[in-house]
């Protein structure tokens, strides 16, 4: 009652003889049906004239590109109401685009419409080895084994393993300077100082101007570097920057809370705080003139520069660092000494229980 | 009587001289070369196996195709991009024709990075063509293995190709990273002071992480020619190989194919590699080389010039990194600020967790499913049909609920966006975030569990009472009922060739068992009630035939292979005659 349609073939007998795994049997292939392209010579012609179209525009589009590449000029541009490109960028990209698009809906359209579409079957294998296989390998590999004479002779096995464990050794050691080693001393040099220190004025960032207090207004923030930070270039420039970057921000002395041992650290309510946030790195400055908030724009932590930087909203776990700042002999704004805690994210080595005051 | 030997005559002589059959110019002139070609390497031996080989068709199975071809154009586009393309941090002044940033101090990285978008022809679609691939390439990587996951195709024997999967997915996702933090702008800039944030606050090694990476201090002058390397070389290397492994397997185990009339474990039903599956193939590479051809022609992506060199003073509200970053963002803005300061150490799990936790979370969960599912199921056959996703509604409602977590997280990435499109609280989207992602992939469990079996429900409806006709029939009494057409042998085959995976009771023959092993046994026997206690049964043969008696629409199952919808039809006419 129940063909084998497996061919030999394993997997492919159940389909017709399980009744409880089968509730319905396999009723074979369904039957083959025809195309248009198959059975009407014109529908047939008609995607023929199709497929020689898409591939004939290929060559137009190619050798437009070319002509667009040597003869549009570079600052031509073309404006779709609003938005506006670049006439050669968008011209390339649409000559060549088109002419890969067109030659692959040309072969498409071929395999679609006129290839022979009847489907195949084949038959698959167990994905396993077969029995033949393996037990040619298993006693082969036996005879390897005794041909080394490694079973004999154990001490020659011993000696490859840790041989073979320890030659990796230097590749990996080789790796060691990859950097500096951050040790103790290291870091005291590199991450845990900033290029602040006593006298250094505090500058307007880009234009390193110095600042006088008497021109910040209250609820004001400038953005300030170090004034020495002049005197660096190229990558130290950047480093450093990365560390000494700092906001200066006036607020009401009666709205905010000033530690007592803050008091000397800010002038009539011009307080100095890093531009680092505690939680990665990013520069903040979304300042919010009337809560004291100064929110970072990377992931939204936000500091209450009315309270010692304390963190009030946001993934950030520490207080925002400030800068002892007071005034120098000409009235401008200067630096006290360098930051009391390492500005910027935190670190394992990281002592953190002086944050607070 | 032994038949006559065959005999050299004339004719066959004659013959002889005469070539077989007419061949084309092509195949003449190709001819020459081929046998040059074949004794040194045996080509026709290589093709014989593959000429004919056949592949199912299936839309979806287009997916893995677009991740494949969108990976040739980024090596392709790559190439180009190196040969102009400065990995040096040394710091020059621009002169180039971008007139907003003349004379201004930036990296070489930048400066070349203008001078491709803007001096060099075609530099700019290159740029964008390569971006756009990026981003779809991942895209494609992703979507293709939700479908990998919901049809079951990681299932033995493919659980090594779902593995190199998700390896091929992480070293994705690191590539597109990399890349786009090469042109050393302020938006790449900022995220790569990101990462220098995230592995600086890995307990115990952060600190030595950090300064191996950057040889130093953020930014140091050596992580862009590092990241270059990786990002030209390393991964690229990797990806190959792992692609070619990848695409091995598929050859050797054959492809996949959805349930139907014909289609048996043992078979593979589809079109020949030559013509039509090559024709396709090779005519979809093209299609997608050219849509991302016009994606970098028509739409604008990382446009550098806008944000500048990178500052670490500088930053622009609203910095997001690429779409396939989004989740970890989102876990790293919703995260509460936990660290720990013990003694004179800080543990900052704030960081360190959606940093390193997440992706670990991420790719670590996706890796072990085949084989926790397998543990579970005790099943060791090979599977090469697909498994409708509603014919397993507790792994299909996994998928979905981790879809629905990293959808949280991915718009907890954007919050502040969230908060100034929609005019909402910042504050209040962080909060709500913070429970949906734990809560949303609950609630997205079980309402997907309940689709699934609701969707089996319909499918045991269409097997037993037919398809819905669309013609109401009224009764005397005045009673209306739509009328139901029989489905046919093929749809039938359909519907009920998949295995009914069975909930087990605890063991009770425990006899000859360590403690340990039964209690092992057990557990997974709870598992499997969790897992499939509440997925509808098949109907069984009996049922079918009984409720097509029912309904007067005889299908006979005897299994002939031969379709008798049409007779069923006219049976119908004889019930409607009555």
């Amino acid at each position: 009652m129940s063909e084998d349609t497996s061919h030999g073939h394993p997997g492919t007998e159940v389909a017709t003889v399980d009744e409880e795994r089968y509730p319905v049997p396999d009723p074979g292939l369904e039957e083959h049906l025809p195309r248009l392209t198959d059975v009407d010579e014109k529908a047939a012609d008609r995607a023929t004239r199709q497929v020689a179209t898409f591939f004939g525009l290929v060559p137009i589009l190619s050798i437009g590109f070319v002509v667009v590449y040597f003869a549009v000029p570079g600052d031509a541009w073309v404006d779709f109401g609003p938005l506006r490109a670049n006439s050669r960028n968008l011209l390339l990209g649409l000559t060549f685009g088109l002419a890969l698009l067109f030659l692959g809906i040309g072969a498409v359209h071929w395999a679609r419409k006129l290839m022979d579409d009847k489907e195949m079957i084949d038959y698959r294998h167990s994905a396993a080895s077969s029995d033949d296989d393996k037990n040619y390998v298993l006693t082969e590999l036996d005879k390897v084994v005794d041909e080394s004479k490694i079973t004999r002779r154990k001490i020659i096995g011993r000696t490859l393993l840790a041989a073979l464990a320890t030659i990796l050794l230097p590749m990996i050691v080789g790796l060691a300077d990859l950097g500096p080693w951050p040790t103790k001393k290291k870091r005291a040099e590199t991450i845990e100082r900033t290029i602040w220190a006593p006298g250094v004025r505090v500058v307007q960032d880009v234009t390193f101007k110095p600042i006088k207090p008497e021109d910040i207004e209250i609820g004001q923030l400038i953005n300030g570097e170090p004034a020495n930070l002049q005197e660096l270039h190229g990558s130290e420039f950047q480093i450093e920057k990365a560390k000494a970057a700092v906001i200066v921000v006036r607020m009401d002395p009666n709205t905010i809370t000033i530690p007592p041992s803050r008091e000397g650290w800010q002038i009539g309510g011009i307080l100095c705080y890093s531009k680092i946030c505690t939680h990665v790195g990013c520069p903040i400055s979304l300042w919010e003139q009337q809560t004291h908030h100064l929110l970072c724009p990377c992931h939204q932590s936000t500091f209450d520069l009315g309270d010692a930087g304390k963190v009030v909203f946001g993934p950030a776990a520490r207080p925002l660092p400030q800068l002892p700042i007071t005034t120098d002999a000409e009235g401008y704004i200067v630096a006290q000494r360098d930051f009391l805690v390492p500005p910027g994210p935190s670190y394992f080595e990281r002592d953190s229980r002086h944050d607070s005051p | 009587m032994a038949e006559p030997a065959a005999t050299v005559n004339d004719e066959t002589a004659v013959q002889a001289q005469t070539p077989k059959k007419e061949l084309g110019p092509v195949f003449k002139l190709a001819g020459g070369p081929t046998k040059w070609l074949d004794d040194r390497i045996g080509v026709a031996g290589l093709s014989r196996p593959f000429l004919r080989k056949v592949f199912p068709d299936h839309w979806s199975f287009l997916l893995g195709e677009i991740a494949l071809y969108s990976f040739i154009v980024l090596i392709l586009s790559g190439i180009f991009l190196t040969i102009w393309f400065k990995p040096s941090m040394s710091e020059i002044e621009y002169e180039g024709s971008y007139e907003l940033l003349r004379g201004l101090q930036m990296s070489e990285a930048f400066a070349s990075t203008l001078n491709i978008s803007f001096d060099i022809r075609g530099g700019l679609l290159l740029r964008q063509m390569h971006h756009w691939a990026a981003a779809v390439f991942v895209a494609a990587m992703l979507t293709h293995s939700l479908r990998i996951f919901f049809t079951g195709a990681f299932r033995k024997p493919r659980e090594i190709n779902w593995l190199i999967g998700v390896a091929m997915l992480t070293l994705g996702i690191i590539n597109g990273f990399t890349g786009y933090s090469l042109p050393d702008d302020l938006l790449s800039g900022t995220g790569l002071r990101f990462v220098d944030g995230l592995i600086r606050s890995i307990p115990v090694i952060g600190t030595w992480a950090e300064f191996f990476t950057f040889a130093g201090e953020f930014p140091g002058e050596l992580i862009i020619p590092r990241l270059y390397m990786v990002h030209i070389l390393l991964v690229p290397a990797l990806l190959l190989g792992l692609i070619a492994a990848h695409l091995a397997l598929v050859v050797y185990h054959k492809h996949t194919q959805y349930p139907g009339p014909g289609r048996v474990t043992g078979n593979v039903v589809g079109y020949p590699v030559f013509p039509v599956y090559a024709a396709k193939a090779g005519g979809f590479f093209l299609i997608v080389f050219g849509v991302l051809t016009l994606m970098g022609a028509t739409m604008q992506i990382n446009p550098v010039w806008v944000f500048g060199p990178y500052n670490p003073a500088e930053i622009t509200a609203g910095s997001q990194p690429d779409w396939y970053m989004g989740f970890v963002e989102g876990g790293i803005r919703l995260m509460p600020n936990w660290e720990w300061h013990i003694g004179s150490t800080t543990w900052s799990w704030n960081v360190a967790i959606p940093g390193l936790g997440l992706m670990g979370l991420f790719f670590g969960l996706m890796a072990i499913y085949p084989f926790v599912e397998a543990w579970v199921t005790g099943d060791k056959s090979e599977h090469h049909i697909l498994d409708r996703p509603r014919n397993n509604p507790t792994r299909t409602a996994f998928g979905v609920a981790a879809m629905t977590g990293y959808a949280m997280l991915w718009i907890g990435g954007g919050n502040d966006l969230v908060a100034t499109q929609f005019h909402v609280s910042l504050n209040s989207v962080t909060y709500f975030l913070r429970v949906a992602v734990f809560v949303a992939p609950v609630i997205a469990f079980l309402v997907t569990k309940r689709i699934c079996i609701g969707l089996q429900r319909s499918d045991r409806d269409r097997m037993l009472h037919g398809a819905e006709s669309g013609i109401i029939d009224r009764a005397p009494s005045g009673k209306y009922a739509e009328r139901h057409r029989p489905i046919s042998e093929g749809e039938a085959y359909t519907l009920t060739q998949h295995e009914d995976l069975p909930a087990l009771l605890p063991a009770t023959d425990t006899d000859g068992f360590s403690v340990k092993e039964i209690k092992r046994e057990q557990r997974r026997r709870k598992a499997t009630r969790f897992y499939f206690i509440d997925t509808l049964r098949r109907p069984t043969r009996a049922e079918i035939e009984e409720a097509a008696h029912h309904h007067m629409h005889p299908m006979h199952l005897s299994g002939d292979g031969e379709h008798h919808a049409i007779e069923a039809e006219v049976e119908e006419e004889h019930h409607l005659a009555k």
